[in-house]
């Protein structure tokens, strides 16, 4: 790895399993024996709001948290969501994003011009089509394993760290069913 | 030993365990909750949640001189309901180590303020240490045990809310203490009960004990010199050493584990090696004004901001505008120009709360709310929510506009509280309503757990924090106790719109003070619930 410190900003909204996803890969940072920190907030701000993960990793990382500018890749479960911390993003970022729109809350229309406000301003921006991703794995309910294989498959971490990460952390019994659909993730990627 | 990726709260939870700890006590607070959730789950402690931080504190307090490691935690503004007993707590002492866990939020991510505690330890003259990450979030809980005994003292630890929610890598201790053998109370009048004859006596060895802790703090491992550049030397503690190290990684920089008392010899020694001083502290300059207080020239809040929190920018702005630009450059950032909607958050849909603040809405009465989820009652589509200010303030602040307004007032006030949020603090205001015959009607928001912290029981949930089944608080009989008449008592359904509206009309027209419980478990658990049955 070039850099010192490489940094995952993962963003959606509350419920979309963010808070799993973010842990699996820390530890599969972890696991492939770097310092690896992640910073996420929990209570009032969860209900239903935007929700973050920050996730860095590297010989030694410092802040749990990631400046401006400074994410390698924006990783963002919702279209809104992605725009709202594109600032996070700079012009060698990786923005990697699902097509899945979320209205918020009192919102009667969801706001147009989401996609080509992206393709305009991000250098390398992958859309994750759900629909297609869901066809590829057997089991909807482990589409966010299967999320975690495409970002897999743009950083560079051994897939036994992977192996053991998801296995620390999906209910027993059902590894080899998430384990599947990450390598499904992959292929997609 | 294996490594772990822990949060802070995981870390002071497993760092209380190898400690020995023997006993936990605490109330659920964002962000301190998961500290207590993670002791229950090691073998040998006990664990409770008790109704509030004050009850929590002193039970600790009980255990602690009798001779058990006790463990209490909160967040930041549960210290201000323990603070009676932390005051004299620091008199009276200890037998076995009594720390105090207690997390600030800055930023008020899940608070209605955002008060720096520090000053807590030095108003209530007691010790305090600031962890950077979990592995220190660990080590210092054990250390945290060892000064307490050493010095006699309850010990509080300060976390953040990125101490507590970050998870970073820590390696366990290969072997946790064992010794965790039934203790015995031994009489110690002189010392443990606090009339003033006995108390004066304690004052002085509080002092004694202070000067003590100020020389040996020069000699604790945890504050420690990294030399660097010596153009800039920065003071710093907590989170803010991660961001001072990000942003600035050349300057020379004294770490500080314990942040009351402070190592002055440290500090005037550090001074003295750099050309200038800046002090790197979020929220109060609690560091910067002591440290003035020395008579040394230091630097902070003239530069870095006195509210919200800090970040490795906000650190390396200030710095660069002065001159200091070896660290970090500007990063060129990515701007979004499309309008966005804000997505604020928001009561779950199917929330049980719904109904209630839809109908209060719409009979447009004066609302005083409280601390819980229902707090959102405030935002739209309801805005049925008028005051919000500390835990079981709807009940009494209700009694003041009332009071105030006098008998020809044309709105009634409604005071709405959650079934957590009554218990902790809503009995002495409902018995404060009834003895001085005010006439408010009151609603207990019932969902059957702390839903806003993430799921604790409570003494309404019939369940103690390891699940194991206990009493309920009968409303009826409690409301009939205090003095309020059995016909101003309901209880309702929270799914049902109807019901709700008669009884919120019924009882404001009878002009006396009333109780009505909404009844309807949180969606959440019931989710839960349903998924593992």
């Amino acid at each position: 790895m070039a850099k010192a410190v490489y940094s995952i900003l993962m963003v959606g909204v509350g419920g979309q399993g963010i808070i799993l996803a973010s842990d699996i890969l820390t530890l599969a940072a972890m696991h492939s024996g770097y310092d690896a920190k992640k910073s996420e907030i929990h209570g009032m701000s969860q209900r239903g709001g935007s929700v973050f993960s920050h996730i860095r990793y590297g010989a030694k990382v410092y802040s749990p948290t990631i400046s401006e500018g400074e994410a390698d890749i924006l990783f963002s479960l919702e279209e809104m969501e992605t725009l709202r911390w594109l600032n996070y993003a700079g012009s060698g970022s990786i923005v990697i994003t699902l097509r899945t729109q979320i209205k918020p809350a009192m919102v009667e229309e969801y706001p147009e011009g989401i996609e080509e406000e992206l393709r305009k301003k991000c250098g390398a921006l992958k859309y994750l089509e759900p629909e297609q991703l869901k066809k590829d794995i057997e089991n909807v309910k482990f589409f966010n394993v299967a999320l975690l294989g495409v970002l897999a498959e743009y950083v560079n971490l051994p897939e036994d760290s992977w192996k053991r990460a998801i296995e620390e952390r999906v209910p027993r019994g059902s590894f080899e069913d998430n384990f599947k659909a990450f390598q499904a993730g992959r292929k997609y990627a | 030993m294996d490594k772990l990726l822990l949060s802070g709260n995981e870390a002071i939870a497993l760092g209380a365990f190898e400690a020995g700890v023997r006993v936990g006590t605490g109330y659920p607070g964002t962000p301190s909750t998961e500290i207590l959730e993670n002791l229950t789950k090691y073998p040998g402690v006990y664990t409770e949640w008790s109704v509030n931080e004050k009850v929590a504190l002193e039970v600790a307090l009980g255990a602690a001189i009798t001779g058990a490691r006790s463990l209490v935690t909160m967040k930041h503004v549960g210290l201000n309901v323990a603070a009676d007993p932390l005051f004299t707590a620091s008199y009276i002492g200890v037998k076995a180590g009594l720390v105090i866990a207690c997390a600030d939020d800055p930023n008020m991510h899940s608070s209605q303020n955002e008060q720096d505690n520090r000053n807590y330890a030095c108003a209530a003259k007691v010790p305090m240490l600031e962890p950077s990450d979990s592995q220190e979030a660990k080590d210092f809980t054990a250390l945290a045990f060892e000064l307490s005994e050493r010095y006699d003292t309850p010990v509080i630890l300060r976390s953040t809310t990125r101490i507590s929610h970050s998870k970073t890598v820590v390696l366990p201790a290969p072997e946790p203490r064992r010794d965790r053998e039934p203790a015995r109370f031994e009489r110690n009048i002189k010392k443990y009960v606090m009339i003033p004859a006995y108390a004066r006596s304690r004052h002085v060895e509080v002092e004694k004990r202070m000067r003590r802790l100020e020389e040996d703090a020069n000699n604790l491992e945890i504050n420690r010199v990294e030399m660097g550049d010596e153009s800039i030397g920065i003071i710093t503690s907590g989170i803010s050493y991660n961001y001072v190290k990000e942003a600035y990684p050349e300057a020379s920089i004294l770490k500080l584990g314990m942040v009351f008392p402070l190592p002055e010899r440290i500090i005037e020694d550090f001074c003295s090696r750099v050309e200038r001083v800046f002090v790197v502290e979020e929220l109060d300059p609690f560091i910067e004004l002591r440290v003035k207080a020395m008579g040394i020239e230091v630097e902070g809040k003239c530069h870095f901001p006195v509210t919200g929190e800090l970040s490795p920018d906000l650190v390396r702005r200030p710095l660069q505008a002065l001159g200091f630009t070896a660290g970090k450059t500007e990063l060129q950032t990515l701007q979004n120009e499309v309008q966005l909607p804000p997505r604020p958050p928001s009561l779950c849909p199917g929330c049980p709360h719904r109904t209630v603040f839809k109908t209060l809405h719409k009979l447009g009465l004066t609302v005083t709310g409280d601390i819980g989820c229902y707090t959102l009652g405030a935002l739209p589509p309801f805005t049925s929510m008028d005051t919000c200010v500390d835990m079981g303030a709807s009940i009494t602040i209700a009694q003041g506009i009332e009071i105030a307004e006098g008998k020809d007032r044309e709105k009634h006030t409604v005071a709405v509280l959650g079934d957590s949020t009554f218990s902790h603090m809503g009995l002495p205001g409902l018995l404060n309503a009834a003895y001085n015959k005010r006439n408010s009607l009151i609603i207990v928001l019932d969902n059957g757990t702390t839903a806003m912290t993430g799921m604790q029981p409570n003494p309404l949930s019939g369940e103690r924090i390891n699940g194991e089944e206990t009493v309920i608080l009968d409303y009826k009989k409690l409301g009939e106790a205090v003095g309020i008449q059995s016909g101003n008592i309901a209880v309702v359904d929270a799914y049902k719109p109807g019901e709700i509206e008669e009884a919120i009309t019924r009882l404001v027209e009878t002009k006396a003070l009333s109780l009505l419980v909404v009844q309807g478990l949180c969606v959440i658990l019931r989710r839960r619930r349903g998924r593992r049955s």
